[in-house]
């Protein structure tokens, strides 16, 4: 059909392609007026960090490992239990973030919550090929952190030894890793709040 | 200006979660028992009526998995010889944390005790006692295994 000898036609596919670009500009305005959500932050900013309590607990060999032997480092701490089905699915995770970040000034350390001691741990450990430290804790242990009752609950200490990071139940990899690789990061670079003046990146 | 479903995923955020953690275990409530009445060459029967609380489970006495620990009751003490428990069947449910659908209880269930009285046994009330071990998880977290006293007052007439 030859648009010159309908004009109505014409008017009609121009009132058409008027339509459809407002429609789409108002579309595209629409989304950039909208509030945007703020990128969710991997761990809390410097000044809400709190030190992490120190504690002194036996590794299976029966050597006493305290918090303070990781300090310059990057921790993450794991409270978990053989019983508990979450933890199995994060322990994978973090064998690989031991094997991945260890060589930049990271370290897991598990405490395992169990009763039965390494009577229980020991087996699972060996059939997790789990690569990094376990301690044996208490319901002391557990408090001095809050009070721990619910496992997987798994703190992520940056290397002024402060909390930067709480995550309780079952977390995503990614929520973990972001929090890692951000807590690694030197001094200013990434994010402004990765380290605070006194931060002493390296060590 | 951060719209309320921004402010309220920022306050569910693990790492801006208001507290270091503290989240407690559920509890798992049983019923107390009426005075149970048994002749002296009967047998009685015991029902613990108990009860989580809505979005907990525990493992059955015959978890899935070897891991799991299983709800056990344990009667320690008592007038009454304890001769089987029967524990509920619960049902297959499947969570995030597991491959397998997991066989446990939720909300309201029974366990079963049936008893008979030994020879000998001295007429008048007695005590009949026990321990409900139990092992609770939610979607995402699991909590240290409980014991929960149990005490039925039994009358041998």
């Amino acid at each position: 059909m030859n648009s010159v000898n309908n004009p109505p036609t014409k008017l009609v596919r121009t009132a058409g392609r008027m339509a459809l670009a407002l429609i789409v500009s108002v579309g595209l305005g629409t989304v950039a007026c909208a509030p945007q959500e703020p990128p969710r932050k991997a761990v809390k900013d410097d000044k809400d960090r709190k030190p992490a309590p120190e504690f002194e607990l036996k590794d299976a060999s029966g050597k006493v490992v305290k918090l303070a032997d990781y300090k310059g480092k990057v921790v993450l701490l794991d409270f978990w239990a053989t019983w508990c089905g979450p933890c199995a699915i994060e322990i994978p995770w973090f064998v690989e973030f031991q094997r991945k970040y260890k060589d930049q000034g990271f370290e897991v350390l598990g405490i395992s919550m169990d009763d039965d001691g390494w009577k229980a741990v020991t087996p699972f450990v060996t059939a997790k090929k789990i690569n990094y430290r376990v301690v044996q804790g208490n319901d002391a242990t557990g408090d001095l952190y809050g009070g721990v009752e619910a496992l997987p609950t798994t703190f992520v200490i940056d290397r002024e030894g402060r909390i930067a990071s709480v995550h309780i139940g079952l977390s995503s990899r990614k929520d973990f890793e972001d929090a890692i690789e951000q807590l690694l990061q030197p001094a200013g670079v990434g994010s402004p709040n990765a380290a605070g003046p006194g931060a002493k990146p390296g060590l | 200006m951060w719209a309320p479903r921004t402010l309220l995923a920022l306050a569910l955020s693990p790492a801006f979660s208001p507290y270091v953690a503290g989240q407690m275990a559920p509890v798992l409530t049983v019923v107390p028992q009426p005075t149970v009445k048994v002749s002296k060459t009967g047998t009685a029967t015991i029902t613990l009526k108990a009860s989580l609380p809505t979005g907990y489970h525990a493992n059955t006495n015959k978890p899935t998995e070897e891991y799991l620990i299983p709800m056990t009751l344990k009667w320690t003490g008592g007038p009454l010889q304890m001769e089987s428990i029967e524990y509920p069947k619960g049902g297959l449910e499947k969570y995030p944390f597991s491959d397998k659908p997991l066989s446990v209880v939720t909300g309201e269930f029974s366990i079963t005790t049936k008893f008979k009285v030994p020879a000998g046994a001295q007429t008048g009330p007695g005590a009949q006692v026990g321990t409900l071990r139990y092992q609770a998880c939610d979607n995402k977290a699991c909590y240290p295994p409980k014991n929960v006293p149990v005490n039925v007052t039994v009358h041998i007439e």
